[in-house]
């Protein structure tokens, strides 16, 4: 008979346990992707917005600020406790998919023109990749933050 | 006539269609590495190649610039393969990178992506002094090609270049994205492109998102987001500097 009024009390302490629990355990696949989405569309957004202000007809870092921010938000919800598989999941799906887009992108290149555009093209698509490449040991030796003998020498195993 | 319905109804489903291509490419990839290369060639580099393979035949058989998406019953690869899905793809990857390391090293990706446009676009002012070209607007949008295939025509137009230099800073950017693509993984392992560190150096040098976001899926799949962290600003800072600083001192040399 009771009941009621027994019950209402309990709901009000339950409540936020609820919201915590739909946040933690209630994952789906869709909020993963929406996140995703989120931090896309916020980044590009940034991208675009930056290119104008500095006067360039481009996109200046939008996969860039799109990338910080999800990792931010990944390392905000992993510190608050709220991960989830299946929202995860809604992420994971779309970093497995990366190689078999980038098989499409290839597929979909102007290679006849790369090809076919004579020497001088060839020349000047490859000799700037080489001398870059020629630069990357270097680079990477006097940046070093530490050196190589603080953990002893790195041996690779395969 | 059975021929014409295949056709549309593939047309229509082209999205799918293409899932289903990219999926039975990767399958003989992967067992090509496997059989033949007993897994010396990653089944991702294969995969890529064939793509680039694909693109070749498909831009023979339709004359048109859009590789096999120019074949009606492959446009699907038109959108799987576009910028929307690849840099969707490429930001889900920041999900297994750490924020320390790109953070420690965010600076070194800030110069190198400096080196990278600046040592780009000489060597292709170099190779367009060699073929003969000496005048400032000529060998400075030839050089911002070398940089992507963006900034070669943004920056001709910007400064006025004819149609057949614009062309071919187009092509020599093209090159280096495809040449970027095949040639990391087997040039990896002499450059010490086995860490974010170098991923990130390496991004920045290169600057070709589309190659980048390639070599390096063929290569080491964890090092995709510290490499296209950098390459993402290259195109952008490319086309800032070319038309203007660039510009200006190549009108400085050539005068």
């Amino acid at each position: 008979m009771n009941n009621g009024l027994v019950d209402k009390p309990f709901y009000i302490i339950q409540y936020p346990l609820i919201v915590i629990h739909f946040l933690t355990c209630t994952g789906m696949i869709i909020y993963g992707v929406a996140i995703l989405a989120f931090c896309y569309v916020t980044g590009q957004l940034i991208g675009e917005l930056l290119g104008r202000l500095i006067g360039v007809d481009a996109n200046v870092g939008g996969v860039g600020f799109a990338m910080l921010l999800l990792i931010l938000l990944n390392d905000w919800f992993a510190k608050k406790g709220y991960t989830n598989k299946l929202t995860d999941n809604g992420i994971q799906f779309w970093s497995q998919m990366y190689i078999p887009i980038v098989v499409a992108m290839s597929a979909i290149q102007n290679v006849k023109v790369a090809v076919s555009s004579g020497v001088i093209a060839l020349a000047a698509g490859i000799v700037p990749v080489l001398l870059c490449l020629a630069m990357i040991p270097l680079l990477a030796k006097l940046t070093k933050a530490k050196p190589v003998d603080e953990h002893g020498h790195y041996h690779p195993v395969s | 006539m059975s021929m014409d319905i295949i056709t549309r109804f593939l047309e229509k489903n082209g999205l799918i269609f293409a899932f289903l291509m990219v999926g039975v490419i990767m399958y003989s990839s992967t067992v090509i590495s496997n059989r033949l290369t007993n897994k010396k060639i990653p089944a991702s580099a294969i995969a890529i190649i064939s793509g680039l393979v694909l693109a070749y035949i498909g831009g023979v058989y339709s004359g048109g610039e859009k590789g096999i998406a120019d074949l009606k019953i492959f446009s699907g690869f038109g959108l799987m393969g576009g910028s929307m899905f690849r840099d969707f793809a490429i930001v889900s990857t920041g999900m297994g990178a750490s924020f320390l390391v790109m953070r420690q090293t965010g600076w070194v990706g800030a110069l190198s992506l400096f080196l990278g446009i600046v040592l780009s676009f000489l060597g292709g002012v170099a190779v367009a002094l060699l073929w003969g070209y000496t005048d400032a607007i000529s060998l400075t949008t030839i050089g911002a090609g070398a940089c992507t295939y963006i900034v070669g025509p943004v920056t001709g137009a910007a400064i006025g270049a004819s149609s057949d230099v614009i062309a071919l800073s187009i092509a020599a950017g093209v090159v280096k994205a495809v040449f970027v693509t095949i040639g990391t993984p087997f040039v990896a392992r002499y450059i010490g492109l086995n860490n974010p560190h170098t991923a990130m150096i390496y991004g920045g040098l290169m600057g070709t998102t589309s190659g980048v976001s390639a070599g390096l899926a063929a290569t080491d799949p964890k090092l995709v987001p510290y490499g296209a962290l950098t390459a993402t600003f290259y195109t952008g800072l490319g086309c800032l500097a070319c038309p203007s600083v660039l510009y200006l001192l190549m009108r400085l040399v050539t005068n």
